[in-house]
């Protein structure tokens, strides 16, 4: 076999890898997906949706309550800060040294934001184990991401919005408010529903500040029992965490019944997010497309 | 109006000093909680990072032995098999993304890639647990099936999409006269994926491992579910074993805070974090030295 042969064959082979490890690959995430979810459905029984110790009703509406609480935290500073980076801040050291955190802050592993909230959150604080320590510890970690998120969407603007807007005489900040971002919205949305979607997720940072284990009445209104849904100073076990304790722990008999259906509800999440995120997306380009 | 203006200013601005704050709040407790095990305690470095003897004592008196080696073997085992599992993977699958089917990549390959991204380290954990631990132990008759290996596969799972998504971007990076030359010369496909595309996006690539390896140095629970938590040197592959971020994650919530046993935990978080730094040094040095090649070409 001459030379030219051999690359023409070594060529083919490398081919078929190519498209085998590509299709392996798809096979794996599809294989597991709809593993979790026929497991999760499988045994299925709607009192493992109960809201109390043997349901994970409690568990799921923890991990909205939490998810939001963190969403309310840092997606106004996350912008702010994104806003400041895209409009006012200097090309300088400063302006480095905040990128340099960004870049830290997103590659903290998150127990060791764990661990800082532990510390900070709830030791240092005197409280015992709660969500909103829990909700800070995952805005901590989703901050980066809309900061990110947010500078990059004001930087892909046209630059003639802004031009126009001081052209017809307005300020920097009303030039900000009322033509830059309400154009970023859907970029910006995209990205907290990401952000969103990892905190639903969440577990390790969650291990020492939102404490695994939630006692819920929802009979109680008033904001500061310690059992009232709504107050936010109180234990709240989340889902992925309820996975971790029901492998580590193991109380309940049905443990890994609710572990299934509680990893099934968890992609189901998933999916819904990231479909949720690049639909979003789609429809921001196609905006974008027309102008 | 000017007066709006600047209070809004000075909002934004805070908010953006508010992450430098932040980031260095984090730095100073950890490295306060971390050095405890050295000046409170009085143990050295060297015996935290050598010695093979961890038996710290749960109260304030100390006086217990800190080696955390066998926590950094574990890490160290587990994240260099993951790598070893997972960048033939995905370099494969970068280049499928970039050269080979560019198009059926952006409907298909993209988000089924950042649907993994997405899933639950908990959820990798459980299903490494159920499936995966039960699965080797009746591949390779071991008595346990939790092991460094069954942590290796959990984690190589977990970083496919970061190395694969950074180096189909570096190898899409490079500029497409290269190939248009190499395929003027008389190339096959294959060889102008080794000889050009590769070679010419490898700072792109390494930054992608590294990125990976960060991740996996990082990830507690998904490892902590199936590594099973033995406080040994691996012996091989096959046997369990402990890795930092585990060691944190089961014992920290038993130990007295303040204590010689939380310090020692302490010091492992400051570990990790001084590795995400060497992590972050490493990708800025590889992305100056890459801006400079491509300037010189």
């Amino acid at each position: 076999m001459n030379a030219h042969k051999k690359a023409l064959a070594a060529d083919r082979a490398m081919t078929a890898v190519f498209y085998g490890v590509a299709g392996f690959f798809l096979l794996l995430l599809a294989a597991f997906t709809l593993y979790v979810l026929a497991r999760g459905t499988a045994e299925f029984e709607p009192s493992l949706f109960a809201f109390n110790d043997n349901g994970i009703g409690n568990q799921f509406f923890n991990t909205v309550y939490l998810v939001f609480l963190s969403l309310l935290i840092s997606v106004p500073i996350g912008v702010a800060a994104g806003v400041y980076m895209a409009e006012y801040a200097r090309k300088g050291r400063v302006t480095e040294f905040i990128r340099t955190c960004i870049e830290t802050l997103s590659s903290l592993p998150s127990i060791v934001v764990g661990l800082f909230g532990s510390l900070v959150l709830v030791e240092m604080a005197h409280f015992k184990w709660n969500l909103l320590a829990g909700a800070l510890a995952v805005s901590i970690l989703s901050l980066p991401l809309i900061t990110t998120t947010a500078e990059d969407a004001m930087r892909a603007l046209p630059a003639r919005w802004k031009e126009g807007s001081f052209a017809l005489g307005a300020t920097h900040r009303q030039t900000i408010t009322k033509v830059l971002l309400p154009a970023c919205v859907p970029r910006i949305i995209t990205g907290v529903i990401l952000a969103a979607g990892r905190g639903f997720g969440e577990a390790a940072a969650l291990l020492y500040t939102a404490g695994m284990s939630t006692d819920i009445n929802w009979h109680s209104w008033n904001l500061a029992s310690p059992t009232c849904p709504l107050n936010p100073i109180r234990p709240g076990e989340t889902l992925a965490l309820h996975i971790w304790a029901s492998r580590t722990e193991a109380v309940a008999p049905n443990a890994a019944q609710i572990a299934d259906l509680s990893s099934a509800v968890l992609i189901v999440m998933v999916l819904l997010f990231s479909i949720g995120a690049r639909f979003l997306a789609r429809r921001a380009s196609r905006r974008f497309g027309k102008c | 109006m000017a007066k709006k203006d600047s209070v809004y200013r000075g909002l934004v601005t805070a908010c953006g000093l508010f992450i430098i704050l932040l980031t260095l709040a984090i730095g100073i407790f950890l490295i306060i909680r971390g050095t405890n095990t050295f000046t409170v305690y009085r143990h050295h470095v060297a015996e935290f990072l050598f010695s093979p003897i961890w038996n710290p004592k749960d109260d304030f008196a100390g006086g217990g032995q800190v080696g955390a080696a066998v926590f950094i073997m574990g890490s160290i085992c587990v994240c260099f098999l993951a790598l070893l599992i997972s960048a033939p993977f995905s370099l494969a699958a970068a280049v499928f993304m970039s050269v080979i089917s560019p198009k059926v990549s952006e409907k298909i390959f993209r988000p089924s890639v950042e649907i993994l991204v997405g899933i639950p380290s908990v959820v990798y954990g459980w299903v490494g647990a159920t499936v995966l631990v039960p699965f080797l132990e009746r591949l390779f008759h071991l008595p346990f099936g939790y092991s460094v290996l069954a942590g290796g596969i959990v984690l190589a799972v977990m970083i496919f999409p970061t190395i694969a998504s950074v180096s189909a971007d570096a190898i899409a990076g490079v500029p497409y006269g290269y190939q248009e030359a190499a395929y003027g010369l008389g190339s096959t496909r294959w060889q102008v994926i080794r000889r050009v595309l590769l070679p010419a996006a490898k700072p792109g690539i390494l930054t992608g491992i590294i990125l990976g390896l960060s991740r996996a140095f990082g990830e507690a629970l998904a490892v902590a579910m199936v590594i099973g938590k033995t406080k040994a040197f691996p012996s091989s592959i096959f046997s369990p074993a402990s890795s930092l971020t585990t060691a944190i994650a089961s014992d920290m919530g038993g130990a007295t805070e303040g204590g010689e046993y939380s310090a020692g935990l302490w010091s492992m978080a400051l570990l990790l974090l001084l590795i995400s730094y060497l992590f972050i040094f490493l990708t800025r040095r590889i992305s100056l030295k890459g801006g400079r090649n491509h300037e010189r070409s």
